[in-house]
């Protein structure tokens, strides 16, 4: 399994970096948001991976932490996901109203000369 | 216990004077100066009272409790050696009212200067009577940022502003190295009380750290008290109003560093370092300093320098470091403060009556003020070190430690002839400032008529001049006993009682003394004339200023190489930037984690299913996929972007993470949605984007998919060796014992969001808040490119109808759903705290409910039917959270603490319902506002086109 994520993470990232390095505001947008997930899915599993075992606890009582998934890195992420959905929707307005501001979807707001 | 509140008020009286005065009118002159005057002599009285308790070598100590948990405690103490200062400072600062009230311009703001300089001198004292070093380099700090303020009194004036501007940058610059070596000092000592580090002397001494402690002790007190090489923003302070140099430059803020550096004398003195860095700048700065005022035509600038020259004669008193070189320093702090001071009030007076300070206008002037020329005579006279005035006493007991044997080095032996140097000097400046000034032809063509000023702001100077002639005659009666009493204080051995007198027969120190008085004559007589007609400065060495030097290095520092780096690394381009970015991301991991990731020996694993290889083989695909076709085919590359989220959201699914899965999901719905809106208002791309298949082009592609890999490979191996070690036990231990008995869910991620960190997700929706907002506003100003609304085109009413029948089904059910999902999202809302869920989730839940409907109709369908209110949702939210959070205060608990218990519906049963619930349901409804407002204002925007549209037709049609 381990193997398995790091290479997803891996693979997620790099398509992202490649991305975000993009001049097209698009590209820009679908790179940052496989960067998050990349992001998310790591910070998520510096908190090992465990199967089937949900920090869901029964009411009362000692519980064995052990038993658990680690709930810090998942309550980071939620917030994280929350976060990078308010920033992929204010960089699209961004994006848009620079198109319709400058005419193009370069991110400099001018097309390169070839 | 009565002295030690007595302390305390000494210590809080002029922050309540500065209090007072910066509340009354700006034109209020004397009820500023009568107030600060009245509370800061209530001060006087205390100190009077404090007196009997010091005289045998008590310590005053009193402590608040300030953060005991931490160890800091706001400890005031006081001995004689501080008593005598605190006095110098109140007295000083009393007449300097007084002088004030007549020589500030009614127009001239009241409160702020009174404010500010109550407020310096409660700064003053705060450091005098510290007991703690920090809390000492706190106040100390203070001194330095209120004499900003007051040098910069005048902020009308570019010279005001460039002097306040230097003075804190030198101050300031040695207050942080003061901070650095007090904070190694008190780790050496073992604590920051000063009774304890200065009675750790030898413990520090010995210390591998004390020369760099030492040093930077000293750079604090070297800066502060202007000595050599540090000295130049003293001169430039001179663009301070006269009573504010009176009081800064001669009696308060430059002593602070003179104070300091006897103070310290006992813990960090008494070593050859501490000689030669200490003896050698004070002398150095003597004998420069005093030079230089030679040369000035300023009357200010000259006193300037002369100040400087004073100081370093302190500090090289302080650096010899014997018992009477330690009390001819306390001596000659007192004598300078009061000669000095009312020098600069003369001056201050002369200038405010002639409208000048340059020397070589003035003249004559005996004529016109004979009280104030008399006055200021016999102050001069005084720093001159003529016998029968107080200057000429400390100044005897200097030259009489400068002549002793001490230790034989190099400068011991040439202490007696710098320090004869400097006395012509400083005779010789005296004499040319009387004789230029009072004497004379009278003087022509001045800005003013000179004459006598009022009454009160001479009384003063009057004051001061009398205190110069009686201790210079009754030393021993008068400042005797004080003096001996604090140099005990300071040395804090059982000193012999050293009889201050006049007269100690006809020896070396004697000898001095008469050299630098005849030397000095002969001087002024002899190059008089030719001074005034030089430059403002030493032969030579006037060509070499410190102040242009640090104004250059200024330029430099803070414009012309930021300027430069600017060039080289600044961009307005994005690309280069994000490529800054990543590169210096890829770099910090490299630095930081070089040798230390080693995989574990034995590492942990998880056997791999191959059901989620295949899902992660779909998933890498999926994201491949987006990269590739996110430049020609955006549609595609979002449905693949959406694979990729999807398979994401599967794996916390897998890995023991609903809540995750849940929200993952339903914003990767809401995300499509809004990039679907957006994908509307980009340009077509039919046709290949001219200059894509260049070779630049190329290798700037090959270049950015190199980083792209270095960057992947990177992070999948990092996450790769992270996830073989096993877990550290860690705060989510904790989070899982306690979610239930304290936050009253078994839901940990939950509990761990909207209770034990609701500050965090309290942010958070206020974030979301914000960039909804900012979402709308943006929109509201939108205007489209033109190719987009060239493609709008409004639909004929038969292509209307065939869309309709095409989306009748989906609309149907999408209007069924409605209800469905506001079910939902109640359901997802209600068992957040126990089960995965919450008040986010259910937010989203519900936003795609009403998204849901936008879709299935036209925007006009909707709202006429349904009206929702995205602002007033958000509002509500915050309030409610927010609210929630302050409920806990009225209970007597911090802000969010939440409380929790289960209630029993009816028909539903057992619910949780912890206040962390209706703190949740202000995220809820903060999430549909913010989520609703920003799909609607994009969904909006093709129905302001098309009302535009309309708009123009009508008009076309009104035309026609």
């Amino acid at each position: 399994m381990e193997i398995v994520l790091s290479l997803a993470i891996g693979v997620l990232a790099a398509s992202g970096i490649w991305l975000i390095l993009r001049p097209r505001t698009f590209q820009v947008i679908v790179g940052l948001c496989l960067l998050s997930y990349a992001v998310n899915l790591f910070i998520f599993s510096m908190g090992r991976l465990t199967m089937a075992a949900a920090p869901v606890m029964p009411r009362g009582g000692f519980v064995d932490p052990t038993a658990y998934a680690d709930p810090v890195p998942q309550a980071l992420v939620l917030t994280a996901i929350v976060i990078s959905f308010a920033t992929t929707a204010l960089f699209l307005v961004v994006l848009i109203a620079s198109r319709g501001v400058t005419g193009t979807d370069h991110v400099d707001g001018q097309d390169r000369e070839p | 216990m009565m002295e030690g509140n007595l302390l305390l008020i000494l210590a809080g009286l002029p922050f309540l004077a500065a209090a007072v005065a910066s509340t009354v009118s700006s034109r209020a002159h004397s009820a500023a100066a009568w107030s600060s005057g009245l509370i800061l002599a209530a001060g006087l009285a205390i100190l009077a009272v404090l007196r009997g308790s010091l005289q045998n070598g008590e310590i005053l100590r009193t402590t608040l409790r300030w953060v005991p948990s931490l160890g800091l405690d706001l400890a005031f103490r006081m001995d004689a050696f501080v008593w005598l200062f605190v006095t110098l400072v109140y007295g000083i600062a009393i007449l300097v009212l007084i002088y004030a009230r007549y020589y500030l311009s009614p127009s001239d703001p009241v409160p702020r200067f009174h404010g500010v300089l109550m407020v310096f001198t409660g700064a003053m004292v705060g450091m005098l009577v510290s007991g703690n070093i920090l809390m000492l380099v706190v106040f100390w700090e203070l001194t330095s940022l209120v004499s900003f303020l007051l040098i910069g009194y005048w902020h009308q004036g570019q010279a005001a502003r460039d002097g306040a501007r230097m003075a804190l940058i030198v101050t300031g610059i040695g207050g942080m190295a003061l901070l650095l070596a007090m904070l190694i000092l008190g780790q050496i000592a073992g604590s920051y009380d000063l009774d304890r580090v200065l009675a750790a002397g030898e413990v520090v001494r010995a210390h591998p750290l004390y020369p760099l402690v030492l040093v930077l002790f000293l750079l604090g007190c070297f800066t502060k008290s202007a000595q050599m090489p540090f000295h130049f923003w003293l001169p430039g302070a001179m663009a301070a109003p006269t009573p504010v140099s009176a009081f800064l430059h001669s009696a308060t803020m430059v002593k602070a560093g003179v104070f300091l550096l006897i103070r310290f004398s006992p813990v960090l003195g008494e070593t050859q370092l501490w000689f030669f860095l200490v003896t050698g700048t004070g002398m150095a700065t003597l004998v420069l300093g005093s030079l230089i005022a030679l040369f000035r035509h300023d009357l200010k600038g000259l006193l300037a320098y002369s100040t400087i020259g004073h100081l370093g004669l302190i500090t090289a008193l302080a650096g010899i470091g014997s018992n009477g070189a330690i009390l001819a320093a306390i001596f000659h702090i007192v004598n300078h403060a009061v000669f000095k001071a009312s020098l600069f009030m003369a001056a201050g007076i002369i200038d405010h009556e002639s409208g000048t300070r340059d020397m070589r206008r003035l003249s004559g002037l005996m004529r016109l003020m004979p009280m104030t020329g008399s006055l200021a005579i016999v102050a001069s006279a005084a720093m001159a070190g003529v016998p029968l005035l107080n200057g000429f006493i400390s100044k005897e007991m200097f030259f009489a430690e400068a002549a002793d044997w001490h230790n034989g080095t190099w400068l011991d032996n040439s202490l007696p002839w710098l320090a004869t140097l400097a006395g012509i000097f400083a005779v010789a400046y005296s004499l040319r400032f009387i004789t230029s000034v009072f004497f004379g032809p009278p003087p022509v063509d001045l800005p003013k008529t000179p004459h006598e000023p009022p009454a009160w702001m001479r009384r003063p100077v009057e004051f001061l001049v009398l205190a110069c002639l009686v201790i210079g005659m009754l030393p021993g009666l008068t400042l005797g006993p004080v003096l001996n009493q604090a140099a005990r204080a300071v040395l804090g051995r059982n000193l012999p009682y050293k009889d201050i007198a006049i007269w100690h027969g006809f020896n070396l120190p004697m000898v001095m003394s008469l050299v630098a008085l005849a030397g000095g004559v002969v001087l002024v007589a002899l190059s008089g004339a030719r001074i005034a007609e030089g430059p403002e400065g030493p032969p030579l060495l006037h060509r070499l200023r410190a102040q242009r030097l640090f104004e250059k290095v200024l330029l430099v520092t803070t414009w012309r190489a930021p300027r430069f780096l600017h060039d080289i690394f600044g961009t307005e381009r994005l690309q280069p930037q994000l490529r800054l970015a990543v590169l210096a991301a890829i770099a910090a991991a490299a630095v930081a984690l070089w040798g230390s990731l080693a995989p574990s020996p034995q590492p942990l694993g998880n056997p791999l299913d191959p059901a989620f290889a295949a899902m992660w083989l779909a998933g890498g695909a999926c994201a491949l996929g987006s990269a590739w076709m996110a430049k020609y085919h955006r549609f595609a590359a979002l449905i693949l972007l959406g694979g990729a989220g999807l398979v994401t959201c599967l794996t916390f699914a897998w890995l023991s993470a609903p809540d995750l899965a849940v929200t993952q999901l339903l914003v990767e719905v809401v995300t499509t949605v809004l990039l679907v809106l957006g994908l509307r208002w980009l340009p077509k791309r039919r046709e290949e984007i001219p200059g894509d298949r260049l070779v630049a082009a190329h290798l700037r592609r090959f270049r950015d998919l190199v980083i792209a890999l270095v960057g992947g490979a990177g992070l999948a191996a990092v996450s790769y060796v992270l996830l073989t070690w096993p877990l550290v036990p860690n705060v989510g231990d904790w989070f899982l014992r306690n979610a239930y008995k304290e936050g009253g869910g078994t839901n940990v991620v939950n509990v761990i969001l909207v209770d034990f960190r609701a500050f965090d997700t309290f942010g958070e929706i206020t974030v979301l808040a914000i960039v909804a907002i900012t979402v709308y506003v943006l929109l509201r100003r939108f205007r489209p490119a033109q190719e987009s609304l060239d493609s709008f085109k409004t639909a004929s009413p038969e292509e209307t109808a065939q869309l309709a029948d095409a989306l009748l089904v989906p609309s149907v059910i999408m209007r069924w759903m409605f209800p469905v999902l506001m079910l939902v999202a109640a359901y997802l809302f209600v068992r957040g705290h126990d089960l995965p869920g919450g008040g986010f989730s259910a937010g989203v839940t519900l936003s795609i409910a009403f998204l849901l409907q936008y879709l299935a109709h036209d925007v006009r369908w909707v709202e006429t039917r349904l009206t929702v209110l995205p602002i007033r949702w958000m509002g509500v939210g915050l309030l409610i959270a927010g609210l929630t959070g302050l409920g806990a205060l009225v209970f007597g608990y911090p802000f969010l603490t939440a409380h929790s218990r289960y209630v029993t519906l009816p028909l539903i049963g057992e619910v949780p319902a912890a206040t962390a619930l209706i703190f949740d349901t202000g995220v809820f409804a903060l999430v549909v506002g913010a989520t609703v407002l920003m799909l609607i204002a994009i969904a909006h925007q093709s129905l302001r086109i098309a009302r535009l549209r309309e708009r123009e037709q009508a008009a076309e049609r009104e035309a026609a």
